[in-house]
């Protein structure tokens, strides 16, 4: 429901309909169900993550290992954001040979996936590391490209992009608020 | 969530939500300590002091690595490498240490308040490692850190606290920290050194180990604190390791599942019985490794809180 001052800009359907074709580029990328990890970014990644899997898993018709991550310890701007609530990192043991893609609801500045990559490193080395986000909105800092995307929104800087989503993790609404 | 404090002087001032804070803050910290890479850049940069007047090896290593396990570099200034010897005030040497671009003081100190006082002039965190006989902050917190983890949930639990209480900042914090999350904490020991005066911290006081003992889920063996007695408060060791010495009769009147913790260095044969402290009940090397994990939460929220604030 669009609430005051926060217009939803996607809905659930245009919202499905991405997600699900972000799930068919990821399988036609990886051939090989096995050596796949999805890995929610917590926390707005999780949910995205864990539907994902459920989407993937379809496709491919074989279970898809589905994470999580926390960035909060590895971040640059600790000093300027105060510290991050702390939420688990569940990875498996060892990641070797295995294609890990990032999950996160909202790209922007890239420093929160760059924290994600590091604190992917401390638990094992991957032989791929994939980014796939449901929303991109642009205004980049660091050098860092999402390989599979849902939905580009331009936005003002100063905007806030919210992306709710219901019990099962499919997105249902994209609301910007200034 | 909440944390929105600059230094960790006491468990007194803190509420039942920043407590929460630090110990689940603490079990994310647990899992990092248990990987193959230990060490997250959290603190990268940072410089911490680990600045302890009064003699401590477990709790000043305990500082050093959960330091280094968050990336920060720290140094140690103790006692005898000191100014003080040569006359140097506290704040003198304190406000040295901060020349020095240190951005969190742990200290240690004989004299109780030392952490609220360096904390009123200076820039840096400051966070209590043990202060006298007051408090006991990082203590505290890992004792209830490790209850939590073995019992789900604090509240309820009977505690019983046995020893030295009067000289015991162990046990003050302890209590502090137990009360405000809800545990039932009974004191017993020695009369002369469990006055009755904690009733007033909403402890139960008993001087019959038996009694203390009943019920009790979880029960916290502290030492005779000899180097803080003035003079002797019982007649001897032995005396008082036949009366209020934990032995396998005596942990029957416990709960079957209860935890045996000590915060070391243990006297075996004194306060506990040597074999209850090698025990399938003992959590005492489990306390130590959760110290680190706690000492990281600390250090990572007493630094993040202040840019929080902002």
């Amino acid at each position: 429901m669009p609430e005051q001052n926060k217009p939803t800009v996607l809905e659930a359907d245009a919202l499905a309909r991405a997600w699900r074709r972000v799930a068919h580029e990821i399988a036609e990328a990886h051939a090989e169900p096995g050596a796949i990890i999805l890995v929610g970014i917590q926390r707005g990644g999780v949910a995205l993550a864990l539907q994902l899997g459920e989407t993937l898993g379809g496709i491919y018709r074989q279970t898809v290992a589905v994470g999580s991550v926390e960035p909060g310890l590895h971040r640059d701007d600790l000093s300027q954001r105060g510290m991050a609530e702390l939420r688990p990192t569940e990875l498996p043991g060892d990641l070797a040979n295995k294609v890990v893609v990032l999950i996160d609801d909202v790209l922007s500045t890239g420093r929160t996936v760059r924290a994600s990559i590091d604190a992917v490193m401390a638990f094992g080395r991957p032989q791929y590391i994939r980014l796939a986000v449901l929303i991109d909105r642009g205004h980049r800092e660091l050098p860092i490209r999402p390989d599979f995307v849902g939905k580009n929104l331009p936005t003002h800087p100063d905007e806030h992009v919210e992306v709710r989503t219901d019990n099962s993790g499919a997105p249902i609404a994209v609301t910007i608020k200034k | 969530m909440s944390w929105h404090r600059k230094h960790l002087l006491d468990i007194e001032s803190l509420s039942p939500e920043e407590l929460t804070t630090v110990l689940d803050t603490a079990r994310e910290f647990k899992v990092v300590g248990e990987r193959d890479i230990k060490k997250v850049p959290a603190l990268q940069g940072k410089t911490v002091v680990n600045f302890f007047v009064e003699p401590s090896t477990r709790t000043r290593v305990s500082f050093e690595l959960s330091a280094k396990r968050l990336s920060a570099d720290i140094i140690n200034f103790s006692t005898d490498a000191s100014s003080f010897q040569k006359g140097e005030s506290l704040k003198d040497t304190a406000r040295t240490l901060e020349a020095l671009n240190a951005d969190i003081i742990v200290i240690r100190h004989k004299a109780a308040g030392a952490p609220h006082f360096l904390a009123r002039f200076l820039n840096a965190h400051v966070v209590n490692a043990g202060d006298g006989a007051h408090e006991h902050p990082t203590q505290a917190l890992l004792d209830v850190f490790t209850i939590r983890e073995k019992k789900g949930d604090i509240a309820g639990l009977n505690v019983t606290i046995l020893g030295d209480i009067l000289f015991s900042r162990v046990a003050r914090s302890n209590i502090w920290a137990l009360r405000k999350l809800g545990a039932n904490v009974t004191l017993c020991g020695p009369s002369t050194l469990v006055p009755r005066v904690f009733e007033q911290m909403g402890c139960r006081v008993t001087y019959d180990l038996d009694d203390a003992l009943t019920g009790a889920d979880v029960i916290n063996l502290l030492r005779i604190q000899h180097e803080r007695q003035r003079k002797t408060m019982f007649p001897s060791i032995g005396e008082y390791a036949r009366l209020f010495g934990l032995n396998r009769a005596r942990l029957a009147k416990a709960k079957p599942d209860a935890l045996i913790m000590h915060p070391g260095p243990m006297n075996r044969g004194v306060e506990i019985e040597s074999d209850l402290a090698d025990g399938d009940r003992a959590v005492i090397l489990e306390q130590v490794t959760n110290g680190i994990a706690v000492r990281m939460a600390v250090l990572y929220l007493v630094h993040g809180g202040i840019a929080g604030e902002l």
